[in-house]
């Protein structure tokens, strides 16, 4: 059976007789990368469009009805050496792309405003020192009121929106303050010019807004570009399923388009991306990545098998039981379920902030009025300065403080290979001072390779390499890998259950189990040694080798580990697997705390107990079973390589083979926040200086202009700091 | 002065036409990949098109 691949599920209608596809491509990252490609795919016949994104990594192609099949240009995009697979838009993603279209139209308007209201502003500011008609200044506040009204009721919709949901949950956010700032501004000053003052505020408003509006598109644009490329890495897993469209015929297609009945194909070496259950069949899968346990369990006619799931030896039939996400064993799910309901609530530092702020900055405004009356001041002249006195500390520099360094901060993150799924997981992960680390798939690597690679000769293991590519078994396929094999012995032969056959130079070469290749009497030092492993032999005629496969640990894991103590972090391991595994894991790390065949249920018990006594855990883990505990702990974080609902669970994912990332992250977090905090001071400090010169009421709007303007630079400024971390130092 | 009558406005017209340009060409889409259209200001011709689209 041959199966056809079929992308059809992800071909849109672009209208006028045209298909459209996105494509997530692997490794364009220059303009070489680009115009080959666009090239390349422009010269298939019918191809009416064919572009490159090259900030999102995609490729957008647009073809004539009907005369092309998706297909060729995966095929054609191969041969350019370049991976790519077809990419669904997620609604998450859709959702950030249309809000951040919005920040920058907001942006746009509030600029436009500022600099039209600037040069409306200064002739007045200049004609107030020398002579200016009354009749002209009047009509310069107009024509000021006119670009400043509509501009700030379009521009400051984020804000009031934000303020206003706020206020209806009676809470305070940053929002609130701002809100009153620009409102009671405006409205001031359209009182003022109706009665031909000397000074309005209109670009004193509209200015804070573009500022906020600056560092509200920041913010957006960095989360919608991790996500971007959260969805390319999703898109470039590539998980299809073999789906039997007919008795005998299958077909392989998206896991976007398997529905629960539907019958799919798991062949050896396969991994498993529905959940179902088997009707036909027998075999053995590796469920690590489900509960971490990484002895195979046998699988036949009734045996429910989950997403992620290895299949090993034989072939077998499942019947799809729930679509692609929605699925789960049912406890992992009411613990999930749980954790999640119990997550306390994070309040962010600038929530936190703005608690402390917005009370005391509206007292101290009306504490201002009713000082200017007692002293006898007129209640008009006492409300213009209580109103200078909020413009003067709206929270111009506070709205920037945390977002200039979060954009800065996950930028740096980004090319350290740590994305982030939420957004206040800066602050949460800076405070981090215990690590729980799963084993299976996090300490380890998710993929079986050879350990003993080192002690077969280099001609042995090329030969067994290429010999291995002729099998579909995930052991073969380590071997393969280890041995850097590309092409494949020619007449090999796979015996199943036994192993491959082949010949070279008229040797007989065998790579299986031990008895398959008469090694069963050789004495296999490491492999009583170390119980985890698989053990294969080789034969080439007469000589014979025994190779040791398992997953190893991360190349970089112990440094990281001891990277970690050193900044005064705990370290603990916590696994679904067997004793000797987990011990010979944490001897291996010198790892002291350590407990193995632990349940979801005392992950999550481990985890409470440690919060109770104060600390703040971090959770590391990839497993489904880890699902719950990456939710109940104070914050978390997956390898890409993670199951779909662990990834989705964690706050922070990371990239690649090494663990570095969880400490470079660490770094950057710890960096980031203390920016934060500096920031914070540094705008306090700006409104300690100017609210005196407010209250007693000699603020003309170009000092509110000046120190606005000053402190927000001075903050992004700071912030930019957040980029680069002390190597070495905690 | 009274021609700042004609001239102020005459400014403020200027700006919007800016920021209507401005929007179309975020409407247009030649914000949405920045990095791109950097490399593409500096490459040596266009990729060769197909029949244009009609």
């Amino acid at each position: 059976m041959q199966a056809t691949r079929d992308f059809s599920h992800y071909v849109r209608d672009a209208g006028s007789g045209l298909s459209h596809i996105d494509l997530a491509v692997e490794g364009v990252s220059c303009a070489g990368c680009m115009s080959k490609i666009e090239r390349g795919l422009s010269a298939i016949p019918d191809v009416t469009l064919a572009r490159v994104n090259l900030t999102d990594r995609r490729v957008a192609l647009e073809w004539k009805q009907g005369a092309l099949d998706p297909v060729s240009f995966i095929d054609r995009l191969a041969e350019l050496g370049y991976k790519a697979y077809p990419f669904e838009t997620a609604d998450a993603e859709a959702a950030e792309a249309e809000q951040s279209g919005f920040l920058l139209r907001c942006l746009g308007v509030a600029a436009f405003a500022t600099m039209n209201v600037m040069m409306l502003s200064i002739p007045v500011w200049s004609g107030n020192v020398s002579d200016m008609i009354p009749e002209q200044r009047d009509f310069f506040h107009w024509m000021s009121a006119l670009i400043a009204l509509p501009a700030a009721a379009y521009a400051g919709q984020p804000f009031f929106r934000s303020a206003f949901r706020a206020l209806r949950t009676r809470n305070v956010n940053m929002d609130v303050p701002i809100s009153i700032g620009v409102m009671l501004a405006l409205a001031l000053s359209v009182i003022e010019t109706v009665n031909h003052a000397e000074h309005t505020y209109f670009d004193a408003a509209i200015m804070l807004l573009t500022f906020l509006l600056v560092g509200r598109y920041l913010d957006q644009s960095m989360r919608r570009r991790t996500r971007a490329v959260a969805g390319n890495l999703a898109a470039l897993k590539a998980e299809t399923a073999t789906k039997f469209v007919g008795p005998d015929e299958i077909s392989q297609v998206p896991i976007a388009a398997i529905h629960p009945g539907d019958v799919v194909l798991l062949r050896p070496g396969e991994r498993c991306a529905v959940d179902g259950t088997v009707i036909e069949g027998r075999s053995e899968i590796d469920q690590s990545l489900i509960t971490g346990e990484t002895r195979h369990v046998a699988a036949e006619r009734g045996t429910a098998v989950y997403a992620g799931s290895l299949n090993i030896s034989g072939t077998l039939r499942v019947r799809v039981s729930a679509a692609s996400e929605a699925t789960l064993l049912a406890e992992i799910t009411r613990l999930l379920d749980n954790a999640l309901q119990a997550r306390s609530r994070y309040v962010r530092l600038a929530d936190r902030a703005s608690r402390l702020y917005a009370p005391v900055v509206h007292a101290t405004a009306l504490l201002t009025v009713l000082g200017w009356v007692l002293m006898g001041a007129s209640w008009h002249d006492a409300i213009v300065t209580g109103v200078a006195v909020l413009i003067i500390t709206c929270p111009c520099a506070l709205g920037l403080a945390i977002p200039t360094v979060q954009t800065v901060a996950s930028g740096a993150m980004f090319r350290a290979g740590v994305l982030l799924n939420s957004g206040d997981s800066i602050e949460r992960l800076a405070e981090v001072d215990h690590i729980i680390f799963d084993k299976t798939g996090t300490l380890t690597l998710p993929e079986l390779e050879v350990v003993n690679a080192a002690d077969i000769p280099e001609e042995a293991l090329r030969l067994a390499g290429q010999l291995a590519l002729s099998s579909h078994h995930p052991v073969a396929a380590a071997v393969a890998r280890t041995a850097n094999a590309r092409s494949p012995l020619p007449g090999a032969v796979e015996e199943p259950g036994q192993g491959v056959r082949g010949y070279v130079g008229g040797r007989e070469l065998k790579l299986g189990r031990p008895a398959f290749c008469g090694a069963e009497h050789l004495p296999s030092d490491n492999a009583c040694l170390d119980p985890e492993a698989s053990i294969v032999a080789f034969s080439m005629g007469e000589t014979r080798y025994l190779l040791s496969v398992r997953q190893g640990l991360r190349p970089d894991a112990q440094a990281v580990i001891s990277a970690l103590l050193k900044r005064g972090i705990k370290v603990e391991i916590l696994s679904g697997d067997r004793e000797p595994a987990v011990r010979a894991a944490a001897h291996a790390l010198g790892v002291s705390e350590w407990r193995a065949g632990v349940t979801p249920a005392d992950k999550i018990a481990r985890i409470e107990e440690l919060k109770s006594g104060g600390l703040k855990v971090m959770m590391v883990g990839d497993g489904l079973n880890d699902a719950p505990s990456l939710a109940a702990a104070y914050v978390s974080m997956s390898p890409i390589s993670a199951a779909h609902l662990s990834q989705a669970t964690a706050d922070l994912v990371f990239l690649g083979k090494p663990l570095a990332p969880v400490v470079a992250a660490i770094d950057f977090a710890r960096k980031a926040l203390h920016l934060m905090r500096q920031n914070l001071w540094l705008a306090v400090g700006y409104n300690l200086l100017a609210v005196p010169i407010a209250i007693s009421g000699v603020v003309t709007p170009l000092i509110a202009a000046a120190a606005m303007s000053g402190s927000s630079l001075l903050v992004m400024l700071n912030a930019l700091r957040a980029r680069r971390v002390a190597q070495g130092r905690p | 002065m009274e021609v700042l009558v004609i001239l102020v406005p005459l400014a403020l017209g200027l700006g919007l036409v800016g920021l209507i340009g401005f929007l179309w060409s975020l409407k247009s889409g030649q914000y949405d990949d920045l990095e791109g259209a950097a490399w593409r200001a500096i490459a040596d011709d266009e990729p060769a098109r197909q029949a244009p689209r009609d």
